[in-house]
């Protein structure tokens, strides 16, 4: 890339001809204020906060989205240029409820940071907010109208991220503001409860629905024994949570803490994740040797499959029909499980720490009960789950670590890596590899898999079959491959398809704000947890192999099927 | 060709319909019927005449008559047309029947020029072969016979024509960018949606000229190297739609438009858009979002429209009174058309002028005529007789110029020295009488209820002032609001993302300079 010579503030710089001046006058050191802009989305330059003076133009522009060039002179820190800002910021917030102290986003709130850094010790304008109230009829997503600052970071994120359009903004000037598209309740439209909503909001206008009272008071009920599972991405994204920088791995601290809330067993996803693994692995060569419908596509990302049920019907037979590691656990917990443990079945309950808040909707889709219960009773969030460790005044950075109880909590490396774009392939690959050929697989680590890519593809060498995959996340990147499939023009394998940005790392439930570089620290994690374990293919999993011999008898057998697979339905995109 | 000894020209758009022509049509085609002159006497419907009511021009004699009635027709029809004796009662003052007979690219006695209204009020616009007896279609034969498009980009920019939407850019530089920039597709757009209050310049093209803005908008086409054009036009425009679809259809039937035009290489098609209300779908890259089928929002430029517009495409938008003066500059040259106006503010300009006046309606000036020339020459002063306190000029979000400043020339350059701009060409003259806090009100509640909301500036600022100016009227402002009003304006000026939000604040700011003690009057007293 070509540089070109910039001035900011009246001192030269070189910076690539392709950067915004937010990015040049970034690596000059220089902060600017932003608000609408994200860096995961096309910028919109409209909220006017990082505006600046660019020499012969007549009117401010919007560092975000104004490109450098060869001789141009920016100014960034004049009176007027100030004035202008704050003027902006100012406007902004005497639209917004002024009561912090009792919001979701306190301590946590971009709007907030920059009134602080603004200094905005006085607001001149009369305090006016929508009549709007509050909306939760999702039961998975809450959006506070009120506090929404008209920033469109949540509408750009549904469209452009995941091509969903499940929000629009409606009416004019003061008026507009953002709703359901078509002015419909969330739940009556396209929307897939991803969350990617949630971790772009600057505010606390959209937030998961808090269930932790729930737990809380489930945790207190001497009669319940609360079982909690921890899905795969939660041990490299609690801690950014508690106040550690992105991608601190903290698996044993996250079991200890769980502990010490007062879980009566802690279990993990991660023991699932390896028996999706034989299940799905099973069903793949199933459809190799019978010739069943392919490409077989992943279905362990429960926004993904609400979003396949919408605009993808016509491709349920190529999607797995296991369902997914959650929900594979909650009903093994209240069957085989409780068996083992001899506790009665209805007084359990099964949690589940999920980066994600579309599992907050699976658990409850009314299919989700074959264990003769409601196989999963609650989800909560990475972020729901920070807040009642900080409640319990529990020290995440001292406290000591330890081990997950046997036998749900026993894993393999091969199911840690799930937490990433890629990991449900690379898991997979490395457990049919051995099962097809026989052969130990020489080199694990296939980095062909991995990484932040929206579309990897990739072909395998197992035995003869050169075995051709593909790997999406985010959902319009699933799209692509996705029209692909339906116009006949895909001869792939397998492909996993994860609903959010680089994996469940990048899910609705995880630390805010989101960027590609946390993402990136999350998924180096996950990495690095899998090279730590003993273990790293699903089918050395001791704990699976116990529970194939007692109670699953075999893959795709009678009971795997019955507990482990489900059906998917059809839904109208044109709603 | 059949002969009539008498053309009636009728207005019939819709503020025209609002007064009643078309109860005026029927007694008059009643009263023809009844003396028996049917077949001497032909009427011709057309667009605004530019006057108030129901207003006629009959020709050959050219005469003006303006309010008319049902009442009145059987009277005009018994003493002009049957008697050959003009009813004086019902005619139009004496310096507007002079401009109309005229008819003619000369100087007229009170200084206005017509070459944009050229046609307007003087040919039937659903008649192509009125279009063409006037010179129609030649330019547009002329420039693929003779002219390569680079020829034809330099003509216009050598005339130094500027846009006529507001911004003022020089229409030949900008059809250059689009010609300079490779694409297999390019866009015309003709911005035919005239939002601003009291405007209908636009209109009143479309209705009397139409076949001169599609003739334009394939030069164009032509110059720049594009096959497809849309005209978009207000929802409102009920008849220039209905005038610019027959024109598109007529103009097909001729090969004016379609395949190898004038059995050239050059083919060109043009739909028809229709805008749904929105005021800032004047801003040419909302109106191509709105073109696209999403919300009318103003885009990030870079890039601009000539180099990635309409669908992506390189895409000119131009106002209607710019493309109509297209044809007469490629028929009569660069220079003619310098010659019309002042340095560096070629031609001539449409105003729509209105308020408390005695002449109200459009009238066409070469540019360089002060503002006290059309108060006095053609507007004729107040029509109360009270003294005029102020003009509003180029729209709401134009400039307020006080009596005291009335000689400043109503060219671009010496506006833009002034910081003021010509903007969509309505001048509003208003009187002493009317209060200052009781008309920025009215200016605020419109820019309150047409910012779109995409930027902070404009969606809050916007609704901000008209709060203020509320208190004010209400004379329960506060000394404060006044300053924090000022700072907000200079803020939405430097700070809005599209021009709606950056001029919204000119008469306010203007206000403020000129008048801000009678707006003081709108504090109440001991309020700081």
């Amino acid at each position: 890339m070509k540089n070109i010579n910039i001035t900011i503030d009246g001192k030269e710089y070189q910076v690539p001809e392709n950067y915004t001046i937010l990015e040049a006058c970034k690596q000059a050191g220089i902060e600017i204020p932003v608000l609408c802009y994200h860096p995961d989305l096309r910028p919109e330059g409209s909220c006017r906060l990082c505006v600046v003076e660019i020499e012969g133009m007549r009117t401010f522009q919007p560092s975000c989205a104004y490109p450098v060039n060869e001789g141009m002179k920016v100014k960034t820190n004049t009176k007027e240029v100030r004035d202008a800002r704050k003027m902006a910021l100012e406007l902004i917030l005497s639209r917004h409820p002024q009561d912090c102290l009792v919001c979701e986003r306190n301590n946590s709130c971009e709007l907030q940071k920059l009134a602080a850094e603004f200094n905005m010790t006085d607001i001149y304008f009369s305090n006016e907010l929508p009549a709007f109230k509050t909306e939760d009829e999702s039961g998975v997503i809450v959006r506070e109208h009120q506090k929404c600052i008209n920033c469109g970071r949540c509408v750009r994120a549904c469209q452009e991220v995941q091509s969903v359009n499940a929000l629009e903004f409606f009416n004019r000037g003061y008026e507009k503001l953002v709703l359901p598209t078509g002015n419909k309740k969330l739940h009556e439209t396209t929307c897939t409860y991803c969350g990617q909503c949630i971790t772009v909001c600057p505010t606390g206008a959209l937030h998961e629905r808090d269930e932790t009272d729930m737990v809380w008071n489930w945790i207190e009920d001497p009669n319940i024994h609360v079982v909690v599972q921890t899905a795969p991405a939660i041990r490299v994204s609690i801690g950014e949570e508690m106040g550690m920088e992105p991608g601190y791995l903290s698996t044993e601290k996250l079991v200890g803490s769980l502990r010490k809330l007062g879980f009566d067993k802690v279990f993990d996803t991660d023991f699932a994740a390896d028996l999706t693994i034989i299940e799905e692995g099973h069903e793949l060569l199933h459809r190799l040797k019978n010739n069943g419908t392919l490409p077989m596509i992943t279905s362990c990302s429960p926004g993904w499959i609400k979003f396949m049920e919408t605009f993808y019907s016509d491709l349920i037979p190529n999607v797995s029909s296991c369902k997914s590691p959650q929900q594979m656990f909650g009903a093994l917990a209240k069957t085989y499980y409780v068996e083992k443990a001899q506790i009665d079945a209805s007084k359990v309950k099964v949690v589940s720490i999920m980066p994600c808040t579309a599992k907050k909707y699976e658990c409850n889709r009314p299919e989700m009960k074959d264990s003769g219960y409601q196989d999963v009773d609650v989800v909560l969030t990475t972020r729901e789950l920070a807040k009642m460790i900080k409640i319990a005044g529990i020290n995440f950075a001292e406290i000591k670590g330890e081990k997950y109880d046997a036998p749900l909590g026993i894993s393999t490396g091969a199911a840690a890596i799930f937490g990433a774009s890629g990991g449900v392939m690379e898991a997979a690959l490395r457990t049919v590899y051995e099962v097809v050929t026989n052969t130990e697989l020489e080199n694990i680590d296939l980095k062909m898999v991995r990484g932040m890519e929206g579309v990897k593809e990739a072909t395998v060498a197992v035995g003869n079959l050169d075995v051709k995959v593909a790997i999406t996340n985010g959902l319009s990147n699933a799209r692509k491959i996705l029209d692909k499939i339906r116009a006949g023009e895909a001869d792939y394998h397998f492909i996993e398809i994860m609903c959010c940005p680089g994996g469940c790392i990048g899910g609705g439930g995880q630390p805010r704000p989101t960027s590609p570089d946390k993402r990136k620290a999350r998924m180096d994690a996950i990495y690095c947890e899998d090279c730590n374990m003993e273990l790293r293919k699903s089918h050395k999993n001791p704990a699976i192999d116990t529970l194939y011999k007692e109670f699953l008898k075999e893959p795709l057998g009678e009971k795997s099927h019955h507990l482990l697979h489900t059906k998917y339905t059809k839904r109208d995109s044109n709603v | 060709m059949k002969f009539y000894r008498s053309h009636i020209i009728l207005g019939m758009d819709t503020p025209s319909l609002l007064a009643g022509a078309k109860g005026v049509r029927d007694t008059l085609e009643k009263q023809l019927k009844e003396k028996n002159i049917v077949n001497e006497i032909r009427i011709v419907e057309t667009g605004s005449l530019g006057y108030n009511g129901v207003s006629m021009i009959i020709y050959p004699e050219g005469i003006i008559y303006t309010g008319i009635k049902p009442e009145d027709i059987k009277e005009l029809v018994e003493e002009h047309l049957i008697k050959g004796r003009p009813v004086k009662r019902l005619m139009a003052i004496e310096s507007s029947q002079k401009d109309i007979c005229a008819g003619k690219q000369e100087k007229l006695l009170d200084g206005q020029v017509r070459i944009v209204l050229k046609n307007a009020g003087s040919i039937d616009p659903e008649n192509i072969i009125e279009y063409i007896a006037k010179d129609g279609y030649m330019a547009l034969g002329k420039v693929l016979n003779e002219n390569t498009p680079k020829e034809v980009i330099d003509i216009v920019k050598n005339s130094e024509l500027k846009g006529r939407g507001g911004a003022a850019f020089p229409t030949g530089k900008k059809w250059e960018f689009t010609y300079n920039t490779e694409s297999s597709q390019k866009y015309v757009i003709c911005n035919a949606d005239e939002g601003e209050p009291g405007t209908f310049k636009d209109r009143l093209i479309m209705e009397g000229d139409p076949h001169a803005v599609i003739e334009a908008m394939a030069i164009c086409a032509y110059a720049i190297g594009a096959n497809k054009g849309y005209i978009y036009v207000r929802g409102e425009y009920k008849l220039s739609i209905d005038r610019i679809k027959k024109a598109i259809k007529d103009a097909e039937e001729h090969n004016f438009l379609g395949e190898n035009i004038f059995d050239s290489d050059f083919s060109f098609n043009i739909e028809v858009c229709l805008g749904g209300g929105a005021y800032v779908c004047g801003e040419e890259t909302a109106l191509i979002e709105s073109i696209e089928g999403k919300r009318g929002e103003p885009r990030l430029k870079p890039p601009y429209p000539p180099v990635c517009g309409l669908f992506g495409k390189p895409t000119i938008v131009n106002n209607v009174e710019t493309l109509a003066n297209i044809p007469q500059i490629i028929l009569n040259g660069s220079d003619w058309f310098k010659k019309l106006g002042v340095k560096g503010s070629a031609g001539t300009k449409v105003f729509t002028i209105l308020g408390d006046i005695n002449e109200k309606g459009l009238i066409e000036v070469p540019m360089g005529i002060s503002l006290k020339e059309v108060f006095e020459n053609i507007a004729k002063g107040t029509r109360s007789g009270k003294k005029v306190k102020f003009a509003h000029i180029g729209g709401s979000s134009g400039n307020i110029v006080p009596f005291n400043n009335f000689d400043i020339k109503l060219d671009l350059n010496t506006l833009a020295s002034s910081d003021l701009t010509h903007g969509s060409g309505v001048i509003l003259f208003v009187s002493e009488d009317i209060h200052i806090n009781d008309y920025l009100k009215s200016v605020a509640k419109f820019f309150k209820h047409e910012s779109c909301g995409k930027c902070t500036p404009c969606r809050e600022g916007t609704f901000r002032i008209y709060q203020f100016m509320e208190k004010l009227n209400k004379k329960e402002g506060k000394k404060s609001d006044i300053s924090k009003m000022k700072d907000l304006c200079k803020v939405m000026k430097n700070a809005s993302f599209c021009g709606l939000g950056q001029a919204a604040v000119n008469p306010f700011l203007d206000a403020m300079t000129h008048f801000e003690k009678e707006m003081m009057e709108g504090v109440k007293e001991g309020k700081k």
